[in-house]
This record gives C-alpha cells, sequence and structure tokens, in this order.
C-alpha cells in the first residue's frame, strides 16, 4: 500500500539526529514494547509480513507522530484484536476481561535464547527455474496494490539491472493477509539514481532494492 | 505510552498468552549480549583472514554463524566491503530492516524518517550530518534492505594497522561503520 511506512524520497523530515552514545533503550516500557512484541508474535498467530502491514496501516498522522516502539505497541494492538486475543472490552478496562483465543505457543524464558537464536527463516524451496540472469535488465512493475508490497514506490517502473539472483523466499504481498507463502526467487536489482531521481540525480549513486520475481519484467 | 504498554503486558499476561520472565530475558540479551561487538569481530576476522573474508562473500550467513552469531533478523545475510571506488550503506525505507545478530537493536535515527527517506536520494547529504565526507568521485551503493537479507558493510581496513590482532582491530569497528554512515576509526 502507499502507505506511511514508503519513505524512501520523501522530502521535508529535516537533518537526520544521530545520538551520541545511544542508549539501547530510551526508557522502561521501550523495553517492555519490544518484549510484548516478541512474545506476542510468538504465539504464532501472525507473521512478519501481516505485522509490518498491521504497522504501516496506521492513520499517516499517528504513524508520523508517534516513535518506532509506539508504532509497533499500535499494531501489535490491532493484531491482537484481529486475532481475538484482546478485545476492545479488556483495552477498555485495562485487564483481562474478556476470554482469549488459544495460542500455538506460549514463549517461556527458558526457551527465549533458542527461540532468539533459530530465528525465522523466510527462504523456501521454490520448483520453477529462475526467470533472470545476473546482468540482465528489468523493469519493475508500476502497480499500487492496497494491500502489502514491498516494492517501494520510488522504484516502481524503472530500469535497472539484475545485480544477484538470491534464494526463493515468502512472498509478503500474499502472506501478510493470510493467502500462503506463494515463495518467488528474490533479486537484488541495482537501478542508476539517474533512473530514479531523474534530473540533478547524484551521478555517483547506485540503489538496489530486494525484488520478488513478480515485481519484475523483462526491459 | 507507558502506562498503555503495562496494561497491555498485564492482559496478556493474565490471559496466560506471554510469560514476563520471557520479557526479561530478551531485553536482557540485546541489551548485554547482541550488539556491535559481534559485527566488530566478523569484521576484524575478515581483515586478518584473506579466506575468512572470501567465504563472507560468498556466503555470509555461514561465516557470520561460524563466530555463533545467528538468529532473529540475521537469518539471511549478505556482506558487502567497501573499496576506494566504492562506499556501502544499508537503509530500510519501508520499516526497520537491521542485522540484529551482528549489530544489535538499530538506534532510533535508523527507524526514523529523516534517515529512511534520504538515504536512498541524498546519502551525500546524510553522510554529512554523521560528519563523514566522501571524495566527490568516490561512487555510493545504497542497499535498501526491501526482503529478508539483512546487509553488514564491511568498512576499510584502516591504514597503519598491519600485524594487529584481531581484538585490536575489532576495537577500531564501529557500529556505524557497519551500517557505512560511517568509516573505521584511523589508528591512534
Amino acid at each position: 500500500m502507499n502507505g506511511p511506512q514508503d519513505l524512501g524520497g520523501q522530502m521535508g523530515f529535516g537533518p537526520v539526529a544521530p545520538e551520541k552514545d545511544e542508549p539501547c533503550f530510551h526508557a522502561e516500557w521501550e523495553k517492555r514494547a519490544l518484549g510484548v512484541t516478541l512474545t506476542a508474535g510468538a504465539m504464532g498467530a501472525w507473521n512478519i509480513d501481516e505485522s509490518r502491514h498491521a504497522r504501516e496501516s496506521l492513520h499517516p498522522v499517528d504513524y508520523y507522530a508517534s516513535s518506532y516502539y509506539e508504532i509497533w505497541i499500535k499494531g501489535l494492538e490491532t493484531l491482537l484484536k484481529r486475532h481475538n486475543f484482546v478485545t476492545a472490552n479488556d483495552f477498555a478496562v485495562g485487564d483481562a476481561v474478556d476470554p482469549a483465543a488459544t495460542p500455538k505457543r506460549v514463549l517461556k524464558a527458558e526457551n527465549v535464547p533458542a527461540a532468539l537464536a533459530k530465528g525465522g527463516p523466510c527462504d523456501r524451496p521454490v520448483a520453477a527455474p529462475v526467470i533472470f540472469a545476473v546482468g540482465q535488465r528489468v523493469r519493475t512493475r508500476n502497480f499500487h496494490p492496497a494491500g502489502h508490497t514491498r516494492l517501494p514506490r520510488y522504484a516502481r517502473g524503472k530500469e535497472g539491472v539484475i545485480d544477484a539472483v538470491r534464494e526463493g523466499y515468502v512472498f509478503p504481498d500474499t502472506n501478510a493477509h493470510g493467502k500462503g507463502e506463494n515463495p518467488q526467487w528474490l533479486y537484488t536489482v541495482v537501478f542508476a539514481a539517474s533512473e530514479l531521481w531523474g534530473e540533478g540525480a547524484d551521478p555517483t549513486l547506485e540503489v538496489s532494492i530486494d525484488a520478488w520475481e513478480s515485481y519484475l519484467e523483462p526491459a | 505510552m507507558a502506562a498503555r504498554v503495562r496494561a497491555l503486558e498485564t492482559i496478556l499476561t493474565r490471559k496466560g498468552l506471554i510469560d514476563p520472565a520471557a520479557i526479561d530475558v530478551i531485553v536482557d540479551t540485546y541489551e548485554t549480549k547482541v550488539g556491535p561487538r559481534n559485527g566488530a569481530a566478523v569484521v576484524a576476522r575478515a581483515w586478518n583472514e584473506p579466506d575468512f573474508a572470501d567465504w563472507l562473500k560468498r556466503d555470509a550467513t555461514a561465516a557470520i554463524a561460524s563466530l555463533g552469531f545467528t538468529g532473529r533478523q540475521g537469518e539471511h545475510m549478505q556482506a558487502v566491503f567497501n573499496t576506494d571506488e566504492t562506499h556501502n550503506l544499508v537503509v530500510c525505507t519501508l520499516c526497520s530492516c537491521y542485522p540484529w545478530p551482528v549489530l544489535g537493536l538499530p538506534p532510533v535515527w535508523y527507524k526514523a524518517p529523516p534517515y529512511r527517506s534520504r538515504a536512498v536520494i541524498d546519502p551525500r547529504g546524510v553522510l554529512e550530518e554523521f560528519g563523514l565526507t566522501l571524495p566527490r568521485d568516490k561512487k555510493i551503493r545504497v542497499w535498501d534492505s526491501t526482503a529478508e537479507l539483512r546487509y553488514l558493510v564491511v568498512p576499510q581496513r584502516p591504514d597503519g594497522t598491519e600485524g594487529w590482532s584481531e581484538a585490536q582491530l575489532a576495537e577500531l569497528v564501529t557500529r556505524d561503520s557497519m551500517i557505512g554512515t560511517g568509516v573505521a576509526r584511523g589508528a591512534a
């Protein structure tokens, strides 16, 4: 979706503000926000693509006014309601009032190190042969889906070159919506800045994205 | 927000959906165990051992795992090497994708709109804000992490570090140098 998350090339946000000796967390609640997000995700009711889509579906005013952990929490609340773990009533009261759906699993403290070390690999076998080869010129599709996609707006309808053929990966555009993993070949596609940004582009700049096969057409 | 998160944790805990002790372990992991020192060890090894550098180029996930760094948000790693000709810079314009096992949790600026919006269109301007001015003719390659690959920049080894141990070299490798918003510290 053309949501507030799709920031590449947007203007007006001002300078980057690197913080010297930045702490890992800026408040106690950020620690709990990280942990609640990860432990709730471990219930197995949604995947990373659905959680990203929940975050980017915040109203743009809300998204831009929120810190990143705030975005996470707001997205998490959406997911917990959607999957019947927490009701509006629970939130209103601020306590467990209504019954919850049954999670696939509950992440216990003793299992955290193994779970973090394992992660959630997203590579999958793809039966079909790869379509594109390294060095081949391709054009990204120009589409504007209402749902989740990982093809940023600045790189739609642009001509680039296949820089690397990766493995098969879960396709986020369907996986985010409960429509299956439908793995596809993934490619790194590199663009000259002039193709992306036109007049005045930095002539020394190239930008690459990682693109699923269905994002690409032969140029 | 503090009250809102506390209420959420309470609700989920009372429903038996999460274990609050698991949150403590997660927080401790990223506060004390996983951070840019991991990535610095990877870079220092690559500087000192050409065979490891080759492996890191070919199969970063396996090479990095050989040092014990694996897992969440680092399942699929790609290392990109700075050269005399090209400087690499990593961004996630769509969210906050970042290689946790080697760099830890991302800093606030990495997740915020100024960096995410401008890294792909005005990287030189962004780098100036980090105090890094690249030669005008140096090529810049920006890697937008739009999928599940996570990128680690391998900065150039500073001059005057011949014969240094990996532990000494790792001290020169900053977090920002592995994102591309900095370079390695010079040999003192």
